[in-house]
């Protein structure tokens, strides 16, 4: 890069060293204070600690395999629909993708809680006779991040699917492939580089998810975010929430990483 | 391969999109093992034609037969019929090998058969070798091959090409219009070509059918189709061509709408309306005489084409073989033509 072409991204990269590289650094300062690295045996060697990391893997896998399911057939459906149907599901997926995580987090507490809606209406017709707990449970929380990441799984499949030639169906329904064969042999491999980018942005932001987890799960269900947020607000262990983070920092550039490496070795011949 | 070429009959076949008649009361045979070339231009039906045929749309009216059983609303995963795409459509994520296996996968076919079926049809359109390839590391011209293996390679009763050759370079396009006339005459296989390319149409087919506004303007073997056109659509869309209206007004003698008198070879009847063309290689020397002045001239190796303005008003497209200089614009020109090389319809 020439001292010219450096000149006009200036402005971008002193902020960025102030507002990321900065406090990341002073972060990692934290975790090794004393200059011990105590508070990451602490981390990384108490059961009580890894199973926090344990929670958090499972949730953030657990929430990107039911985005899938849910996400591959909606993505597909509205790169496939009439235009006017296209629109009503681009506006149902970006409305909620609009409005804030909190407002959204609170609303699921109304509809999951003891009288909320859904007991209520379990109960009307006759499912259930005492309320399930839906809030401050492992359910709960895996409802609401669905609910927030879905968009994020979505959008790169349904990009995928409207990449693909359409004329490449018409080629195997030619070659006598049925509907599903075509979904397997064709539809699938060719959109899976979207699955991929999908399942990373929506595992990546699982693991450090903090609104949803913290209210619906009511500090029952253990994050590594909601921990770390515990450290700081209530035992005030700074060094050990710095440690904690710097491993969830790690563990995400590790995750994303790895998918780089996959998707760029999908990519080559 | 084993042979096993179908008939094809399309009957009164009709389909509207909106307010456009794509298709408008097509029949049409085609006999087993015959190169059947759809010519015309872009909006003429004969992809919507294709389409009916390969069953991607279905018809309002009409049926489609092969050998005599109706397919016309079968799917197309149930025809049996290759098909070349435009743009080739091989999977991209599948090798030369994977794609040319496809169809014989989706039949069911043994393992062991498969390989040496592919193997056979690689060899036939001398892609030998090539079989991991990706298609993406191939050139226009190998991709298109790939897609004709993928299409025989399961004995279909049709093959159909959807312009197959528009994408290539002249050169190319020409070597693999003459291999794949070579292979579709060693196969025996009943074929349709689609193209808007009348010089392409000529080079390949046994029989050509020209549409145009969704109907089928002629259907005829290729000389008949460039020396005896039916009508002024097919004169003018085939070839190069001086086409003129007029009435006969002795046996032998037609005067056209300018006032020229013409001498023809014809037994059309006196008082009949005609149309008249001369194709512009067919001046030289000959009864009927037109004296003018040239207004264009344009080199094209083994030929001059000229615009030539007639003293009494005609204008003529005129080929001369490229012998001597150009001539220049504003030079006299005097061209004749043959009564029995004009055409008349």
């Amino acid at each position: 890069m020439t001292s010219r072409g450096f000149l006009p991204a200036l402005p971008a990269l002193v902020l960025l060293f102030a507002v990321f590289i900065f406090p990341v650094a002073r972060m990692l300062g934290f975790s090794v204070e004393g200059g011990t690295l105590d508070w990451y045996a602490k981390a990384l060697g108490e059961g009580l600690y890894l199973q926090v990391f344990w929670n958090t893997f499972e949730i953030a896998l657990l929430v990107t395999a039911v985005c899938l399911l849910l996400g591959y057939p909606l993505g597909f459906l509205i790169a496939t629909t009439t235009p006017v149907w296209a629109t009503m599901g681009f506006i149902f997926i970006l409305l909620p993708l609009w409005t804030s995580v909190l407002v959204r987090t609170y609303a699921w507490m109304v509809l999951l809680g003891r009288n909320g809606v859904f007991n209520r209406w379990l109960i009307d017709i006759g499912a259930i006779s005492d309320p399930i707990p839906l809030l401050n449970s492992f359910t709960g929380v895996l409802i609401g991040m669905v609910h927030v990441l879905l968009p994020y799984m979505v959008l790169p499949i349904y990009g995928a699917v409207r990449r693909l030639d359409p004329a490449l169906v018409s080629a195997a329904q030619g070659l006598g492939a049925s509907t599903w064969r075509i979904f397997w042999r064709v539809y699938l491999p060719l959109t899976l580089p979207g699955i991929f980018a999908g399942g990373t942005i929506v595992f990546v932001l699982s693991l450090g998810f903090f609104i949803t987890p913290a209210l619906l799960g009511g500090g029952k269900v253990m994050m590594l975010a909601v921990l770390i947020e515990q450290q700081i607000h209530q035992t005030l262990n700074w060094p050990f929430a710095a440690a904690l983070s710097a491993v969830l920092l790690a563990l995400t550039i590790g995750v994303y990483s790895l998918a780089q490496a996959v998707t760029r070795q999908e990519a080559e011949p | 391969m084993a042979e096993r070429s179908g008939e094809l009959r399309l009957g009164g076949l009709s389909k509207r999109f909106g307010e456009v008649r794509a298709l408008d009361d097509v029949s049409l045979d085609i006999a087993p093992g015959e190169l059947l070339t759809i010519l015309g231009p872009s909006g003429s039906g004969k992809t919507t034609l294709l389409k009916v045929v390969a069953g991607f749309e279905t018809p309002d009216a009409g049926s489609v037969k092969i050998d005599g059983t109706e397919i016309t609303s079968l799917p197309p995963a149930k025809r049996d019929i290759g098909m070349v795409f435009q743009n080739y459509a091989l999977f991209p994520h599948l090798t030369v090998a994977g794609n040319v296996a496809f169809p014989l996968e989706m039949r069911n076919v043994a393992r062991p058969e498969i390989g040496r079926r592919v193997a056979e049809a690689l060899a036939l359109v001398e892609l030998g070798g090539y079989d991991r390839r990706l298609p993406r590391q191939l050139s226009g011209g190998q991709q298109q091959r790939v897609a004709l293996a993928r299409a025989i390679v399961f004995n279909p009763r049709l093959l159909l090409l959807d312009e197959p050759f528009g994408a290539l370079d002249r050169k190319l396009r020409e070597t693999l219009q003459l291999e794949v006339r070579r292979l579709q005459r060693r196969l025996g296989l009943t074929t349709i070509f689609i193209t808007h390319d009348q010089e392409e149409a000529l080079v390949l087919s046994d029989r050509i059918a020209v549409m145009n506004r969704g109907s089928i303007q002629q259907v005829a073997g290729t000389t008949e189709i460039y020396e005896r056109p039916a009508n002024d659509f097919v004169a003018d869309f085939v070839g190069e061509s001086n086409i003129f209206h007029g009435t006969v007004t002795e046996v032998g003698s037609v005067t056209l709408e300018s006032g020229r008198r013409l001498l023809i070879h014809h037994p059309a009847g006196v008082g009949s309306r005609v149309g008249v063309l001369m194709r512009p290689e067919r001046f030289g020397r000959g009864a009927n005489n037109f004296n003018g002045e040239v207004r264009e001239a344009v080199y094209l190796g083994s030929s001059f084409k000229l615009r030539l303005a007639c003293d009494d008003g005609l204008e003529l497209v005129v080929r001369q073989p490229a012998q001597g200089s150009l001539p220049t614009p504003g030079s006299r020109l005097s061209v004749g033509i043959d009564p029995a090389s004009i055409h008349v319809f």
